[in-house]
């Protein structure tokens, strides 16, 4: 701060002090209360439709998907030279989305941030979620289904094994650590707070499987000593292991000699478009949620203004990456290179290169103001914006690199048939209907770790210290 | 303080309200010297490992030894598959090169030290436990909402009911209970067991199977659960096929095919179709000479003579030059097409060398259609005259550079 004197008091004290990230009553109990009264209690009329609705599109979704096995990948718009089109767009996409989650949940705790403990539960439900929704993707992109054991190094009937030296075999092993590890994250996270279920629980069916999941937890400190350390560790494993997988998967696109493709600076921009878009769906999903659920006082401001400041940071961090592309096709002197990027943004797909950038890069500057930041519309529809963006980016990458091969004979405008539009949207389907379910039978917030931010954990809470 | 003596005892409880409160009462119950005792609380609280003088948990080092035992066998199971057990040649690259499999190593790495910490905590801390006596005493189920309890188990060496409750009172507890033994209430209910145990069973049905097919052999066909190509509809010779809407499988011949023998009879052109005429080769074109196909026979001549005879005819092109180098006792020169013998031989032999082939060379006539090899008959011949050409011939106005 260059000026202090220009800050207002109200500022000041936000700068020195800022506000408890429980709102309202902050005793244990009522944190207690306000998570589990969602799983106990009806859920409001809104959670009903909107669960009816994701299963409507997760149903067109499996229809989508019979049609396609039965019939075969030529019912999507990918033919040559667009070979990936949207399955792969999809697939990056959804595996994106699902960075936010460990970063919130593994980065943000090895920073000992502690305002990631009111969302960090609902961003790994959504990691999880999201990486379902992606691994489906290259899973029915193989074509044959039901050959998809041959990625796996399991010994089959061709006495073949797989080609170690594919990054789509990496993209494979990279996928699955990261959901199993999640999920391991998750559900150990979980564990604590699903006990508290129990022991509230007042129908016997609800006790006996919030206990079977709660594996007997009874907070005994020695368990919590080893399951505090535990914790620390797969923080610690989960942080390089989100930056491999989306570093992997941009090396599906760099370790191929495809103008557009073939650069080194895709690990990080695959990396900081991933924290982006992710970030964007947290409060996507966290903006209605709050409101539905009566989380307000756990879910705060406080929590969305941080998330808005990291989407306003790697917005620019992709707009940076966008800006960077240009200057090294024209600084490296390859005219191929060069042709892939004027034919990006000035080619035939300029609209959805422009699409991408005005989402990306333009829509949330908007951020820069603080009225903005801690609008709830203002951040809900630039969220959206931003999914969008995020979206094309994908599409931008996969299809325009393609579209305009070497040989120009082969050029071809990429077009998506209706199965690729009932795909895309059926894989929200998929995604809503877990995320809903989740919302509704198991704690949103991480109760045990939300006490912990609170004076109430902590010896002496009366002194100012 | 519930005194009931009918049940054997598990221990005592004693309830606190504030992490204060469960901290003073941990360094007294530590001071005391009992060592079977545990505290309760709803989340981890800071500073009570060292209240109650729990020592560094070893996790960490089974997640390392996991973590390098996943990384080594991750580096181990590519080498044998990729390098060892079936080699991927391609554009000569090695067979073992490790900077391509730092990823899946890494992977590796960290899936087995991940597994290795969750399972291992979860061992270390005696879970999942289906039954706790603890959870027999009403209140102790607020100590995952908001109280904090200290548990002393009746099996500890210090374990005396009256000291031990009075202990406990005095640390400053709300309250002070005695918690009994289960009874056969600890097991899980049969119904429950059974459906366990019968998804294992059902669980291991596949794998019994594949088990069973891979040691037995069969002399009927393999089933087919997705067939693939393995039944492609393919066309018998005089069989009906709903391929074609005439249900023909043998498909008559393209209209206007006729044999060879009934040329004539159908008024076909010998000399066209084959350059004979009878037994002899005819030496005019049977067809129209004009600007036209001498193009087109240029531009023929480029694409199919040129690469053994030369641009120039001289049989020194790239297939022909390559071949001299690569098999210099077996290769057969193409021929110069400007030596005499060539210059003078029929222009329907032309089209007959072309069409069937000669020595090394084979026969176009599948490639290269009729009119075309006539084309290529005609280029050939100017050809010839230009190599053979003297000044005189020049046209007047051109300019010899």
């Amino acid at each position: 701060m260059a000026n202090t004197a220009e800050l207002t008091h109200a500022e000041l004290d936000n700068i020195i002090d800022p506000p408890a990230l429980v709102q309202g009553k902050d005793d244990l109990a009522s944190i207690t209360d306000t998570v589990c009264n969602v799983a106990e209690n009806k859920p409001p009329r809104a959670w009903y439709i909107a669960f009816l609705i994701s299963l409507g599109v997760l149903g067109m979704l499996g229809a989508s998907i019979v049609y396609l096995v039965i019939t075969g990948v030529g019912v999507w718009g990918n033919n040559q030279p667009v070979a990936w089109g949207w399955p792969i767009v999809n697939f990056v996409f959804w595996v994106g989305i699902g960075h936010a989650g460990t970063l919130i949940s593994a980065v943000l705790y090895l920073f000992r941030q502690g305002w990631r403990t009111g969302i960090n539960r609902f961003a790994e439900a959504m990691t999880i979620f999201a990486v379902i929704c992606a691994g489906m993707f290259p899973a029915i992109h193989v074509g044959r289904i039901w050959v998809i054991y041959w990625v796996f190094p399991i010994p089959n009937q061709m006495a073949l094994w797989p080609n170690f030296r594919s990054p789509l075999l990496w993209d494979v092993f990279a996928v699955s650590t990261y959901f199993s590890v999640s999920l391991l994250f998750w559900y150990m996270g979980m564990v604590p707070d699903l006990a508290s279920l129990r022991d509230r629980a007042k129908k016997k069916m609800s006790r006996l499987l919030y206990g079977i999941f709660a594996l007997g937890w009874t907070g005994a400190n020695r368990q919590w000593h080893r399951y505090e350390r535990v914790y620390l560790l797969l923080a610690a494993l989960a942080t390089p292991l989100v930056l491999s997988v989306h570093s992997v998967v941009s090396f599906d696109f760099a370790t191929s000699q495809l103008p557009g493709w073939h650069t080194t600076i895709l690990p990080p921009y695959f990396v900081a478009g991933a924290i982006f878009s992710g970030f964007a769906m947290v409060v996507t999903l966290a903006v209605p949620a709050r409101a539905l659920f009566g989380l307000r006082n756990l879910i705060t401001m406080r929590h969305l203004e941080l998330m808005n400041k990291v989407i306003l940071a790697t917005g620019l961090m992709v707009g940076y990456a966008y800006a960077m592309e240009f200057f090294i096709s024209w600084y490296s002197g390859n005219k191929y290179e060069g042709f892939a990027f004027v034919n990006r943004a000035f080619g035939s797909y300029a609209w959805a290169y422009w699409i991408m950038v005005s989402c990306n890069v333009l829509v949330p500057q908007i951020f820069w103001f603080k009225r903005f930041r801690r609008s709830i519309p203002v951040m809900f529809v630039i969220s959206i914006f931003v999914n969008i963006g995020m979206w094309f980016e994908r599409f931008v990458i996969v299809v325009t690199s393609l579209n305009r091969d070497f040989l120009p004979s082969s050029w071809h405008y990429f077009s998506p048939t209706y199965v690729d539009f009932a795909t895309l949207i059926g894989s929200f389907g998929l995604f809503l209907t877990l995320f809903l379910l989740f919302c509704r039978f198991l704690p949103q917030v991480a109760i045990a770790e939300v006490k912990l931010q609170t004076p109430h954990a902590h010896a002496h809470h009366g002194d100012d210290h | 303080m519930s005194n009931n003596s009918s049940a054997e005892l598990h221990g005592i409880i004693a309830e606190y309200h504030t992490v204060e409160e469960i901290l003073a009462a941990a360094e007294t119950v530590r001071e005391a010297g009992y060592t079977r005792w545990d505290c309760h609380t709803p989340m981890p609280v800071h500073g009570l490992d060292r209240a109650m003088g729990v020592r560094e948990t070893r996790l960490p080092w089974v997640v390392l030894i996991a973590g390098l035992t996943g990384g080594g066998l991750g580096v181990l199971m590519q080498w044998w598959m990729n390098a060892i057990d079936y080699n991927y040649r391609i554009s000569g690259k090695p067979d073992w090169s490790l900077p391509a499999n730092i990823p899946v190593a890494f992977e590796t790495t960290v899936l087995f030290a991940a597994f290795a910490a969750f399972f291992a905590m979860w061992i270390a801390n005696g879970l999942p436990r289906w039954f706790n006596p603890l959870s027999r005493n009403a209140r102790f189920a607020r100590a995952t909402d908001d109280r904090f309890f200290v548990a002393i188990q009746a099996s500890d060496p210090m374990f005396d009911q009256d000291a031990t409750a009075a202990m406990l009172s005095s640390s400053g507890a709300h309250a002070v209970e005695t918690v009994e033994e289960p009874d056969e209430t600890s097991r899980p209910p049969a119904v429950f067991r059974g459906a366990v145990w019968s998804l294992v069973s059902l669980a291991m049905l596949p794998l019994f199977l594949v088990a069973m097919a891979r040691y037995n052999t069969s002399d009927k066909p393999r089933v087919h659960l997705v067939p693939d190509m393995d039944f492609a509809k393919r066309i018998k010779a005089q069989a009906v096929s709903d391929l074609f809407a005439d249900g023909r499988g043998t498909r008559p011949p393209v209209a206007g095919t006729f044999a060879l023998e009934d040329m004539e009879a159908v008024g076909a052109d010998p000399a066209y179709y084959t350059g004979k005429l009878g037994d002899s080769f005819v030496t005019d074109f049977p067809l129209e000479v004009t600007p036209e196909l001498m193009q087109r026979g240029q531009e023929r001549f480029g694409i199919y003579c040129a690469v053994c005879h030369g641009d120039d005819g001289r049989g020194k092109g790239m297939v022909a030059q390559r071949a001299a180098v690569l098999s210099p006792a077996t290769w057969v020169a193409p021929t110069d097409l400007h030596t005499q013998p060539v210059v003078d031989l029929a222009s329907g032999q032309l089209f007959d060398s072309i069409s069937n082939g000669v020595r090394n060379m084979p026969g176009y006539s599948s490639q290269i259609s009729y009119q075309d090899r006539w084309a290529i008959v005609l280029y050939t011949r100017a050809l010839q005259r230009s190599q053979a050409a003297s000044a005189q011939d020049i046209p007047e106005g051109v300019n010899l550079r």
